[in-house]
């Protein structure tokens, strides 16, 4: 880019948003979504937009574009964007600023290019539609930008189609697209949720590097306070399509105003007393496995596990903690090793075990939505196990069940309640009751909070260890949130690429000197801290 | 923005609360806000219904009876004359609607019991059993079924009992594609890896985890199977392959009185008499497909009809 | 080898094998006929050295793997066998070779199937996008209700309706259409033409509503979205980001209705009195003419299966994860 024209200073206000209402329609009747926010940004600022799920937060940034999704409306409110009014602007005036002036950063890098074009071609595509450049300039700057994006081989893998490319290449690709004709807003839509930790950290650090160097505007929208403390310079927290507060980002972590976004980092302040014991009442011993004709996914794991305690497995999306829970379970009979029960041999295959073998062992899911049938009541869900483990029937199982929703922090107006009518955190409640009321020893927890707000988090871990002390519950928890490890474990188990890199007490094996995979891993968890991504770069060099 | 809450209770966490309703009055409410082509469908049907069941009653005339007059003219004795033997039009459409709709009501149920119960199967075993049906059926549906259907009936001929079974084993082909996938979508949910690692039994399972939650696609897929297995027995008969004289019904009675149509200029109800077997088997399928299109939009996820 | 090769290759692979035991039932037919169908065909006088030279031609004295065998490859070499109809219980032969019989009417079928072919597809496709591309808008919804109406509707339904109004009350077009093998082009196109209205008619709702379910479904694409957020133009998102991902829907939705166009062709023949393959397996059916009936229904299977094929074929060449593999 030579020539800017429509540049203003640094400290120019590019974007005013003023009581913005937005409905969406679901339900077969209009429900408001953004009920009436302000926002303003000035030119060269970031803003981190956060909120939980439900918070309006995606919706309000592409309303900075003047755009709302099919199902969506703007009813309210007016948008200025460096003079032009996005709310009475026509089809043809918006579309000649998006891509142009304002460009969109999608979360789902996959889907969101184009399978059958070239990289390349889509990166350049609106620079050439906007006539801002010829096609050999746009294309040279865009391998520019790839470098400047630590691509690799910055030159050619613009010929690459999507699906040749890894997703975190990808992400870095969409940002090098977006940046192409040198918008002056760029609208960040949760760009790294979908990545791995080490994943996220690259494509954080070329985002921020290149927002930076171009002196771009940009609001980030993402759920993680601690991600976007490292890209913003403020931040606007919302919730039910309201603002909870707006602040300086180093302000809003040091001392926030309101309890609620206290709240959005709340499992961080959890922390469970290390208890380590020798009483091992589950333990996997050399296992190899593998699906179906595919390549092993395991490769001679050993785990060991003491009653009443919590062991974490952490590790990445393929590192083969969820292969590890189907082997425990017998959902996926190992090629070599065994599992132990008590010291006694579990048979490895489903079918063979005992129903006393299986009672001892449950197991609770990650999407609470889809582990629970959604044509049966919470009490045909949680009475099942009684009457199928315990024989209950009738008054007797009536009971039990009420008595377990109160153990579930639930009261007896649950009791008929389908699954659709409970939140996501009473979900996953109604799911620890029905492994509750099988009266077992181990309870497998495969990413049980990762699908859930932090404050919901929170209450699901502190009812987990409430319940552990009560009835001395062992728990073999598969995560790869480390705050979740911190608040929750014991002991814990480091897998990489279908092998156990380390085990140990929490104490151990969170702190220095730690192997090479656990020292990456540990180190690319943001943190609260606004340096922390600065400090990071500088250290790793 | 100061009320932010500041105890945490599960309890009180929002969710989407329904009032508690009967099935009967979840009904009530779904048929007040239903749209007038599903009100027209469902009367429609309801009409057919009451004239299959009350045949006997409601025609003037018997099925096979011969009078004196082929081609009678509308009005007078037959309200839309003889054909061309003479037997009234008229009571044999009534008689008809029970014919037509009874085998295919017939065939329908056969093949969702067939196609339905081995769809099922297939999806909970995934194994080779599922490979083996699946493949079986894939070579089934290579040859179109009418052209199928006709070369069995040369076979087997063409009596009432043959026509429901051939058609039924053909149909339960698209039913047993439509089950099985279904079911296999509701096999991978994790509710039902919960209930096998209770140690729960195939048959439980089936029952109370798959079945409850395939019916609203199936029941629908049942109103679209049906008119089709009416319109292959309507043309069947048409061709004068499917239901055979003197029973009554309304494929054939298009084919006898077609030439008449020849005479619109001079006599348009002679020309008419046709239609009105054609135009009711019309009447019918049309009247499902509104009942169907509408019940689809209701029970969410399949908004775009395919 | 380009790994795009071998799927193909596995297609046709897999189109063989299923033509194969495609044959092998149609063959068997044969095998379920009741014991006494030379008599039938032959009629009751026939004498036993009649009957049994029958049975020796149609090969029934060997074991049924050599007839399957030997049929293959009769087809193979084009010879259909010999009709059932026209033979006499004296031993008299009238009969004509299925061949024979066959070749012209597939002619006569080709013809109207291509005629409803040509008007129904381009008028299906712009219909389904355009109707997909105004969803919920006034024309969506009339387009919609008309198809939904017209695909309940019996194909003689459709047909005799179009006799009603242009043959009979108005007369524009013949409601027979008799075609011979000397009828000129123009003839035989006006005299097709209530048939092949019929047809494109029926075909048309169908199309119609498959090719607007799945351009809906593409247009919900997240990277449709992305390319109106990147300011790409109405046109240029529907041509450049859609289309290229469209072939492989669009070929299924075509492929799948000439198939049913192949199958609805038989009662509009009927209707029409159209000397057409349809027909011709009608009346095989009627007088339990096996071998016609056998040759008919294999090719109306074939036609199935290869048409399939292609518009397999045409989505694994059209998928850009195929065709630049990682």
């Amino acid at each position: 880019m030579t020539t800017d024209t429509h540049k203003g200073k640094k400290g120019d206000v590019l974007l005013e948003m003023k009581n913005i209402t937005i409905d969406g329609f679901s339900d077969e009747k209009w429900h408001p979504i953004i009920k009436g926010v302000d926002l303003t940004l000035k030119r060269g600022e970031v803003m981190g937009l956060i909120g939980e799920s439900g918070a309006g937060k995606s919706t309000l940034g592409l309303a900075a574009m003047g755009f709302a999704r099919p199902g969506c409306k703007i009813t309210g409110g007016s948008i200025d964007f460096d003079g032009h009014d996005l709310i009475n602007a026509t089809e043809d005036e918006l579309r000649a600023l998006w891509g142009t002036r304002i460009a969109y950063v999608a979360q789902s890098a996959a889907a969101s290019f184009n399978p059958a074009h070239r990289l390349l071609d889509q990166t350049v595509e609106s620079t050439l539609d906007g006539g801002l450049q010829t096609a050999n300039a746009a294309q040279s700057d865009a391998r520019e930008l790839y470098a400047s994006l630590q691509l690799p081989d910055p030159d050619n893998i613009g010929d690459r189609y999507p699906h040749q490319v890894s997703g975190g290449q990808l992400q870095r690709m969409m940002t090098a697209m977006a940046m192409s004709s040198r918008p002056d807003l760029i609208i960040f839509d949760e760009p790294t949720t979908a990545l791995d930790v080490t994943t996220q950290v690259e494509v954080l650090v070329a985002m921020r590097d290149i927002v930076e160097r171009f002196n771009t505007a940009a609001i980030y929208i993402t759920h993680d306070l601690a991600v976007v403390a490292q890209m913003a310079d403020f931040i606007k927290v919302l919730r039910y399509g309201e603002e909870v507060e707006e602040a300086e980002t180093r302000q809003m972590l040091s001392a926030p105003t309101e309890d609620y976004t206290k709240s959005l980092w709340s499992v961080r302040a959890l922390e469970k007393p290390e208890n380590i014991s020798n009483d091992t009442v589950l333990e996997i011993k050399n296992v190899d496995a593998a699906y179906a004709g595919t390549v092993k996914v395991l490769h001679d794991v050993n785990i060991k596990i003491a009653r009443g305690t919590t062991v974490a497995v952490v590790g990445e999306s393929g590192s083969g903690k969820s292969t590890t829970a189907r082997v425990i379970t017998g959902l996926l009979p190992p090629l070599t090793g065994e599992t132990l029960f008590n010291g006694e041999p579990l048979p490895p295959a489903l079918k063979d075990r005992s129903k006393d073998q299986l009672q001892r062992i449950q197991m609770i899911y990650q999407m609470a939505d889809t582990a629970m049938n959604p044509r049966q009541t919470v009490a045909e869900i949680i009475g099942r196990p009684l009457e199928f483990y315990h024989g209950l029937r009738g008054r007797k199982k009536q009971d039990r069940i009420l008595e377990l929703l109160e153990m579930i922090e639930l009261d007896q107006t649950f009791y008929d309640r389908l699954p659709s009518e409970l939140s996501g955190g009473q979900k996953q409640r109604v799911c620890i009751a029905r492994a509750l009321a099988a009266e077992p020893e181990v309870i497998i927890c495969d990413e049980v909070t990762s699908a859930l707000d932090q404050i919901v988090q929170e209450g699901i871990l502190r009812l987990l260890l409430r319940l552990q002390k009560e009835y001395n519950i062992t728990y073999l928890f598969i995560t790869h949130d480390i705050a979740v490890v911190q608040a929750i474990s014991d002991e814990i188990v480091v897998m990489y690429q279908g092998g156990v890199v380390e085990q140990g007490p929490k104490s151990v094996v969170m702190s220095p000197p730690h192997p090479d995979y656990t020292q990456l891993l540990l180190s690319s968890v943001p943190e609260m801290d606004p340096d922390w991504l600065s400090n990071l770069v500088d250290g790793r060099g | 923005m100061t009320d932010t809450e500041h105890t945490y209770s599960a309890a009180g966490e929002v969710a989407n609360l329904r009032e508690r309703r009967t099935r009967w009055q979840m009904a009530k409410i779904e048929l007040k806000k239903a749209p007038l082509s599903a009100w027209f469908g469902m009367i429609v049907i309801a009409i057919y219904f009451l004239v299959a069941i009350f045949a006997p009653i409601i025609a003037p005339y018997g099925e096979a009876e011969v009078f004196p007059t082929p081609f009678a003219p509308w009005g007078g004795e037959h309200i839309f004359g003889t054909d061309q033997i003479g037997r009234d039009v008229f009571s044999r459409l009534i008689y008809g609607a029970r014919n037509t709709m009874g085998i295919a009501l017939a065939a329908t149920l056969l093949s969702f019991l067939i196609g339905g119960g081995l769809g099922l199967v297939a999806a909970i075993s995934g194994n080779w059993l599922d490979q083996l049906l699946s493949r079986g059926v894939d070579i089934l549906m290579a040859i179109p079924s009418l052209i199928f259907a006709l070369m069995l009936l040369t076979i087997f001929g063409s009596s009432v009992l043959s026509l429901i079974c051939i058609i039924a084993v053909l149909d339960s082909t698209r039913v047993f594609r439509l089950t099985r996938s279904v079911a296999v979508s509701v096999v991978v949910m994790d509710y039902v890896e919960a209930a096998k690692l209770r140690g729960e039994k195939l048959g439980w399972i089936m029952r109370r985890e798959i079945l409850p939650n395939i019916m609203p696609p199936l029941i629908a897929e049942f109103g679209l199977r049906f008119c089709f297995v009416f319109l292959t027995i309507a043309a069947l008969s048409f061709l004068g392959l499917g239901i055979q004289p003197p029973t009554a019904d309304w494929g054939s009675m298009v084919r006898d009185n077609a030439s008449m149509i020849q005479f619109a200029k001079y006599d348009l109800t002679a020309a008419l008499t046709p239609m009105i077997p054609a135009g009711a088997i019309a009447l019918l399928t049309v009247a499902v497909n509104f009942v169907v299109d509408w019940f689809l939009h209701k029970s969410s996820g399949l908004k775009d009809d395919h | 080898m380009h790994p795009i090769l071998g799927t193909i290759l596995q297609r046709l692979l897999l189109g063989l094998i299923t033509l194969f035991f495609v044959s092998l039932i149609i063959f068997s037919a044969i095998e379920f006929l009741p014991g006494d169908f030379t008599q039938a065909v032959l009629g009751q006088a026939a004498t036993e050295e009649t009957v049994a030279a029958f049975r020796r031609e149609l090969g029934l004295d060997q074991p049924a793997y050599l007839r399957y065998f030997n049929w293959v490859g009769s087809v193979m070499t084009g010879d259909l066998g010999t009709s059932f109809s026209g033979r006499a219980s004296s031993g008299v032969d009238r009969s004509r070779a299925v061949v024979d019989l066959i070749a012209p009417r597939l002619w006569n079928t080709l013809f109207l199937a291509g005629m409803a072919g040509i008007v129904a597809v381009p008028l299906a496709l712009f219909l389904g996008v355009t109707a997909a591309l105004y969803r919920n808008t006034m024309y969506d919804r009339t387009v919609n209700a008309a198809t939904l109406t017209t695909i309940s509707f019996p194909e003689f339904f459709v047909a005799y309706l179009l006799i009603l109004f242009f043959a009979s009350l108005w007369p524009v077009f013949p409601s027979l259409a008799n075609v011979n093998a000397d009828t000129p082009f123009m003839e035989r196109v006006y005299k097709c033409a209530l048939p092949a209205l019929t047809l494109t008619l029926v075909i048309v709702a169908h199309m119609m509503r498959m090719t607007r379910a799945a351009i809906i479904n593409l247009l919900a694409s997240p990277y449709i979205e992305m390319a109106k957020l990147k300011g790409v133009s109405r046109t240029r998102v529907i041509l450049r980001h859609a289309l290229p991902n469209a072939w492989a829907p669009i070929a299924t939705v075509i492929a799948f209705n000439l198939a049913y166009l192949v199958v609805g062709v038989v009662v509009v023949e009927v209707v029409f009195v159209y000397p057409g393959i349809g027909q011709l397996m009608v009346d095989a059916v009627t007088t339990r003419d096996i071998p016609v009936v056998q040759a008919c229904a294999l090719i109306f299977a074939a036609t199935y299966i290869i048409l399939n094929l292609i518009a397999d074929i045409i989505g694994i060449v059209t998928n850009p994860r195929l065709l630049h593999p990682r």
